[in-house]
């Protein structure tokens, strides 16, 4: 039996209006993600990657083409997919217990079940402390970490990663990349991370994908793999010391075109 | 104090915990105590003050005490009406219309915010309607609320129209602020709009609400004395024109000091209620 693709991407393009002008903002995208597969989408800001996973999320809707995740055709959000924002959007007014169940309480969940699972997930990365703790009695890793509970509560099977780390300072992000990476290899899930940092994308993702400026394109797609560093995929940290790492950063920089700005 | 913790001598650790205080920082702390005692002195010892001096200058002869009254003639007024009930029906008639203007107000308005925000097309509409009758002073309607609803209905009228506007333009603000990755959080769960609405925007806006409910018991408490002066046959702005018809100065200035007692006690009834509110939503900040 064939692999069916996790994420299939087909001809998607989208235009908004305003009532000064009508933009495309997506041109003709295509691309496949297979399960278990760790892609990061690269560009510079406004090419409209976020806009793309947004679309993949069924929050909006492609003005041409399809997206299917799974198999089913993408036309309304969905549990099975998880995504995570450039700000951790934690609600002030719960608890982080209460924060990470909001997905299980919306959808319906068995709430007994959910909550056995939240507080797994929190123990798991640290937060075993501060189940009722309020948000802002939080550090800002804390928050993310607090968020990727929230999104992998309901266990979905694609995570969209919209720029998580970008809030966070410099040390705090490249800790973090290295845990929210252990974690989602161990939890085996297919993720596609949308980032400026060409670092990030090439140390935590498998394929990265390059977009053009507006209209967004794909400009190209890079597979990385370490084979200096031997048979198995290192950790964010490891993969930033091999000697590869210069090699696919030099490639895409170039390809990125920031001279322009 | 952190100058203090520096020219401490014994001080090994800029932090230190409760229970080992350097000798700088009992000082600056019995500082604090003092300075908030001597405040606090200030404040009485200024009533006092104009009370004195309110009591004396009409005795002396220096101002004309029908015009003024003094402190112990309006105490014995204000003993004479509590004695035979007068006070406790006109006090009790003003704080009903207040609790009901300002309840009004606030339900309505909520209600209205919550409508223009479920429909952008509704507020577009009414958006310049809203800003113009916000803008009208509502003390010009007070006739017409007179001759429309009769005595009792036009005072709770004047009361919720005051605050009305105020409470839409405030919450609708508020609704619009709320965080659009909150709204987008939810909606990745399959929220509907009226889910948005409760897990996110209302919950969301507790601290405006906490503003606006600020601002409205003092709005609705002058749109029930304005709309006493008009229509009225109890209540304290009824007594406080009636005095004066009658040239009872002793009377308006009872009345006036009833009236200044119940706008401090609501006052201090919203504060403690949204303190306690905000501790529970971890907001202190905003509740100074």
């Amino acid at each position: 039996m064939a692999v069916q693709a996790a994420v299939s991407v087909e001809n998607v393009s989208l235009s908004y209006f305003t009532p000064e002008r009508e933009t495309l903002a997506l041109s003709n995208i295509s691309f496949d993600i297979n399960n278990g597969e760790f892609i990061a989408i690269v560009g510079s800001s406004g090419c409209g990657k976020s806009t793309l996973l947004s679309l993949m999320s069924g929050l909006i809707k492609p003005s041409q083409g399809s997206i299917s995740v799974g198999g089913r055709a993408v036309d309304a959000p969905s549990p099975r997919v998880g995504y995570m924002f450039q700000k951790d959007t934690l609600l002030e007014w719960r608890t982080v217990l209460e924060n990470v169940l909001i997905g299980a309480e919306l959808l319906g969940l068995d709430m007994k079940a959910a909550k056995i699972r939240a507080k797994d997930l929190l123990t798991r990365y640290g937060l075993g402390e501060f189940l009722h703790a309020f948000p802002a009695q939080l550090s800002g890793g804390m928050r993310q970490r607090a968020a990727l509970a929230r999104t992998l509560c309901p266990n979905p099977d694609l995570l969209l990663l919209d720029e998580p780390f970008s809030a966070l300072d410099y040390q705090i992000r490249l800790a973090l990349s290295e845990e929210i990476a252990a974690i989602l290899r161990a939890e085996n899930k297919t993720v596609i991370l949308v980032t400026h940092d060409i670092g990030e994308a090439i140390s935590m993702a498998t394929r990265v994908v390059v977009m053009s400026r507006r209209p967004g394109r794909i400009k190209s797609e890079h597979h990385i793999s370490f084979p200096s560093f031997g048979a198995t995929r290192p950790t964010p940290l490891d993969a930033r010391k091999c000697p590869e790492f210069a090699g696919y950063f030099q490639t895409i920089w170039d390809e990125l075109d920031l001279h322009q700005i | 104090m952190t100058m203090d913790a520096v020219s401490s001598q014994s001080s090994r650790s800029p932090v230190r915990s409760g229970n080992s205080e350097s000798a700088a920082y009992q000082a600056y702390r019995r500082r604090r105590r003092l300075e908030t005692w001597f405040v606090k002195g200030m404040q009485v010892g200024l009533v006092a003050l104009l009370l004195l001096v309110w009591e004396v200058a009409p005795r002396m002869g220096w101002i004309n005490p029908m015009l003024t009254s003094y402190p112990s003639a309006i105490f014995r007024t204000l003993a004479m009406i509590a004695a035979d009930g007068t006070l406790a029906l006109h006090t009790w008639t003003t704080l009903s219309e207040i609790l009901v203007g300002f309840i009004g107000g606030m339900v309505l308005g909520t209600l209205i915010a919550i409508a223009l925000w479920a429909s952008p097309m509704l507020y577009r509409i009414t958006d310049p309607f809203i800003v113009v009758l916000n803008a009208l002073p509502k003390i010009a309607l007070v006739p017409i609320f007179y001759i429309w609803l009769g005595d009792m209905a036009s005072i709770y009228a004047m009361a919720i129209a005051v605050s009305l506007f105020v409470t839409v333009l405030m919450l609708y603000s508020g609704f619009q602020s709320i965080d659009t990755d909150k709204i987008r959080l939810v909606r990745l769960f399959g929220a509907s709009k009226f889910r948005i609405l409760t897990k996110i925007v209302l919950p969301g806006s507790v601290p405006t609400m906490v503003s606006t409910v600020k601002v409205n018991i003092g709005l609705a408490l002058v749109g029930v004395i304005v709309g006493e002066f008009q229509a009225a046959k109890a209540g304290l702005g009824y007594l406080i024109t009636y005095g004066s018809q009658i040239f009872q100065i002793n009377l308006v200035m009872a009345a006036v000091l009833v009236l200044a007692l119940i706008s401090s006690v609501l006052f201090m009834i919203v504060q403690g209620l949204l303190t306690t509110v905000l501790k529970r939503y971890r907001l202190d900040s905003i509740a100074t």
